[in-house]
């Protein structure tokens, strides 16, 4: 019996890579059953399990909190999320960010322009140049 | 007799520094390798992203993504990733020098500038500038997580959206080896023209539930993972740059405490020589 390849990644690890008989996914618009030589298909992952079915009639499950499926003819991918994603939870991690940035601003009245900024930053390379040339002639 | 105790102590302080920098040599060194495999292991995720991409790219041609517009506002937008500590050379400062001739040829032409920040060093150095730092997270740690660069993306990505900017950059340090690393700008949006030539097929995907929504998921990923990777970068570029750093303090203080002590062995022997020829003086008056 033919197979299709299955690769589960995630944008900090790949997850699973393996030949399976079957691979059962959650997407939005309802379960799928993805068997060798399936259209290709992309679609939206709910959060749920992606149960890939092994040839001897064992299993595997993982879970997934959300992300895409990518079916071509010999290859199902899955870009898992690493976490659950909504728009409110999104939303309130980037009005931490927001925050954090308030915060450090604050008691912090005089600001410099860049070309003051730029010439510290020179300054400080051309310290740190110098005292690695130094170190070199003291050396020889 | 105390000949030369204050140089005793020097030298004992030297070798106590010299500790130290050995163990954080020792730290990142050991530190690189997983950075550079966590590294690695984000790649795929990327290159398939890239690949989808590509192919709804071809399958939608009519429907434009904003962050494939070109936006006409004067204000630029850039992620700025660093560390989170120092005593790791000029890793930081190299990068930020970059970023602000960057941003300064883009004042000269009349635009504002919007930062994030990701890292401490980053923060700290933006925040005394006039540009607007809009918004920061630090303390990633070893192992960073995508999760918590969503906020800080989400802020950019937003504001690209909603039309407030002409561009947005990502600048970190690009990973080369363990002697260099080098200070990069990307551009992220708008996205540039995908490289990779999709060969036209006679085939489409089926889309659930279609096409625009899938693509407006795929780019806030694809952005989102690009942003992750250079925080990999430029982590293992840190424990490279430190390590570097530290190797040469620990030299430079074994130099040191060579020198000193060939000059405590020469005070000693003076204070011996000198002692004697009282001793031999005294016996001659005698």
């Amino acid at each position: 019996m033919s197979t299709i390849k299955c690769e589960i990644v995630s944008a900090e690890e790949a997850i699973y890579s393996g030949q399976a008989k079957l691979v059962v996914a959650s997407g939005v618009a309802g379960e799928l059953g993805i068997a060798p030589r399936h259209a290709p298909l992309i679609t939206q992952l709910k959060p749920g399990q992606v149960r890939v079915l092994f040839e001897d009639g064992t299993e595997e499950d993982f879970y997934v909190s959300g992300g895409i499926l990518e079916v071509q003819p010999h290859l199902v991918s899955v870009l898992a999320d690493t976490a659950v994603r909504a728009d409110d939870i999104d939303e309130a991690a980037a009005i931490q960010a927001k925050e954090e940035a308030e915060n450090l601003l604050k008691n912090n009245d005089k600001k410099q322009d860049l070309a003051m900024v730029q010439a510290d930053l020179a300054k400080a390379i051309a310290q740190i140049q110098a005292i690695t040339r130094l170190k070199k002639n003291l050396k020889r | 007799m105390a000949v030369g105790s204050e140089i005793v102590t020097k030298i004992k302080s030297i070798k106590s520094t010299r500790k130290v920098t050995t163990a954080l040599e020792m730290v990142s060194a050991s530190k690189i390798k997983k950075a550079q495999d966590q590294m690695h292991a984000s790649r795929p995720y990327t290159h398939k992203i890239r690949q989808i991409i590509g192919h709804l790219a071809k399958a939608r041609p009519e429907y434009k993504h904003p962050f494939m517009l070109d936006q006409d506002v004067d204000r630029v937008g850039y992620i700025i990733i660093s560390t989170d500590r120092g005593l790791c050379g000029g890793l930081n400062s190299g990068l930020f020098k970059q970023a602000v001739i960057h941003m300064r040829e883009w004042e000269s032409k009349g635009s504002a500038i919007d930062v994030v920040t990701i890292g401490n060093k980053a923060a700290g150095t933006f925040k005394k500038t006039n540009v607007n730092l809009k918004a920061n997270i630090s303390s990633l740690g070893d192992q960073p997580e995508l999760t918590k660069l969503i906020g800080v993306v989400k802020v950019m990505l937003d504001a690209y959206a909603n039309g407030e900017l002409s561009h947005l950059y990502l600048v970190y340090n690009d990973f080369i080896n363990t002697m260099s690393q080098k200070p990069v700008i990307d551009q992220l949006l708008p996205l540039p023209p995908s490289e990779e030539t999709v060969i036209s097929e006679n085939w489409d995907y089926l889309y659930e539930p279609d096409a625009k929504e899938v693509l407006d998921q795929l780019l806030g990923r694809y952005i989102e993972s690009l942003v992750y990777q250079g925080v990999l970068e430029n982590l293992a570029s840190e424990h490279a740059a430190r390590m570097v750093a530290m190797k040469s303090a620990s030299d430079n203080a074994s130099d040191m405490i060579k020198d000193l002590q060939l000059i405590y062995n020469k005070a000693r022997q003076a204070a011996i020589t000198q002692e004697i020829s009282e001793i031999v003086g005294g016996a001659a008056a005698v």
